[in-house]
C-alpha cells in the first residue's frame, strides 16, 4: 500500500462505479457540464484510445468524430465531472494505444467488434 | 516571525479535487500531536521558541542527558527534540499538545526541510548555467561553465565565483504555500505543491511570514 492512498481512498471513485473498459472499447462518458448555476449531463460518446497513468493519476483518451472532425477528450478516471462511464461495445484490437485510427478515414477507421 | 508552527513528516504527493472539480496537486504530510517540552522566553533564554518533540520513543534508548530534559518536563520521549521559533510562546505551556488543527483550509504556511541532496552537481544543474554549443565543433564541454574569470588582471578568480560542487541536502523554505486541508483525526495536513525533502524527511510548518495573509480577506 502506498503511503498516500490514505487521501487518494477517499478522492478515487468506488470501484464500481468504473466498469473495466480497455482501448478498443467504445463509450458513452456522461459529463456533468455547468452553465451559470445549471448542470445538465452531456454525452460523449466515441473510441478509447489510450488509457494512461495509474492510481488517481489515471486518465484515458475518447476519440469521436463530430461532423466530420475527430475530436479528442482526455478525462481522468476519478474526475467528479464524469458521472457515469457506459460501455457500448468491446474492441477486438492489439496494440494498447490507437493512434493510427487518427490517420484513418471512414472505413479503415472502425474498430472491428470482440466476438 | 510565525505566530504558530508545527513538525509533520513528509508522506508523498498525489492529488485531490478541488469544489470546482479542478485537480489540485498536493504534498501529504503526517502531522503528529507535539508535545511541549519546553518553552523558551526573552527574559531567560535571549528569545522565544517553543522545544517540542512528537511520536514514542522507548525510555531505555535515550541517552542521560536527553532523558533528563523529558523528565524535566514530565513528558513521554519522542525521537526527535525540535525547536520552532515564535513571536510569542506566552500562550503555551510545558506538556502541552499541539496538533494540525492549529492551521486551516486556505491559510498560507511556509514550510521548512533538509532538500534532497544531489551529489557533485556541475553549473548547469547547480546554477542554472546555460552551457554550451551542441555542435559546431564543440568538443567535450558541452556542459562546461566556459570563462571564470579574466587575464593578468586581476590574475585570480573573484571570491564567490559559481562552479561545481555539491548540491542539495541544505535547509531550504518554500514560502506560501496554502493549506489544501488539515485533519486533526488522521493527523494529515495536505499543502498545495511541493515541498522540500525526501519522503519520510522532517518538515518544519510555520504561518507565512511574508505576502498577504489569508486572514486579511
Amino acid at each position: 500500500m502506498h503511503r498516500t492512498d490514505l487521501i487518494d481512498a477517499q478522492t478515487a471513485k468506488p470501484a464500481d462505479q468504473i466498469p473495466s473498459f480497455a482501448p478498443g472499447d467504445t463509450l458513452k462518458v456522461h459529463v456533468r457540464v455547468v452553465e451559470g448555476n445549471k448542470e445538465r449531463i452531456q454525452v460523449f460518446q466515441g473510441v478509447v484510445i489510450r488509457r494512461q497513468g495509474s492510481g488517481i493519476r489515471e486518465t484515458f483518451t475518447v476519440r469521436k468524430l463530430s461532423y466530420g472532425v475527430g475530436v479528442e477528450r482526455t478525462f481522468p478516471l476519478h474526475t467528479p465531472i464524469v458521472s457515469t462511464i457506459e460501455v457500448v461495445s468491446r474492441g477486438a484490437v492489439r496494440r494498447a494505444k490507437l493512434f493510427y485510427l487518427r490517420d484513418r478515414i471512414g472505413k479503415a477507421a472502425k474498430v472491428k467488434e470482440k466476438r | 516571525m510565525a505566530s504558530k508552527a508545527i513538525v509533520g513528516e513528509k508522506v508523498g504527493m498525489t492529488q485531490v479535487w478541488d469544489d470546482q472539480n479542478r485537480v489540485v496537486p498536493v504534498t501529504v504530510l503526517q502531522v503528529a500531536p507535539c508535545r511541549v517540552v519546553s518553552v523558551k522566553t526573552p527574559e531567560r533564554d535571549g528569545y522565544s521558541a517553543l522545544q517540542v518533540t512528537f511520536g514514542h520513543k522507548k525510555a531505555s534508548k535515550l541517552t542521560k542527558p536527553v532523558a533528563g530534559q523529558f523528565a524535566k518536563a514530565n513528558v513521554e520521549p519522542g525521537p526527535r527534540l525540535v525547536e520552532l521559533r515564535l513571536d510569542d510562546t506566552s500562550g503555551y505551556e510545558v506538556g502541552q499538545e499541539i496538533k494540525v488543527d492549529i492551521l486551516a483550509e486556505g491559510d498560507q504556511i511556509d514550510v521548512t526541510a533538509v532538500s534532497k541532496g544531489k551529489g557533485f552537481a556541475g553549473v548547469m544543474k547547480r546554477h542554472g548555467f546555460s552551457g554550451q554549443k551542441a555542435s559546431h565543433g564543440a568538443h567535450r564541454i558541452h556542459r562546461a561553465p566556459g570563462a571564470i574569470g579574466s587575464c593578468a588582471t586581476p590574475a585570480r578568480v573573484f571570491p564567490g565565483q559559481r562552479m561545481a560542487g555539491r548540491m542539495g541536502g541544505e535547509k531550504v523554505t518554500t514560502l506560501n504555500l496554502t493549506v489544501v486541508s488539515a485533519d486533526a483525526e488522521r493527523d494529515l495536513l495536505l499543502v498545495r505543491g511541493a515541498v522540500p525533502g525526501p519522503k519520510g524527511g522532517l518538515v518544519l510548518v510555520r504561518d507565512a511570514v511574508k505576502g498577504r495573509k489569508a486572514s486579511d480577506g
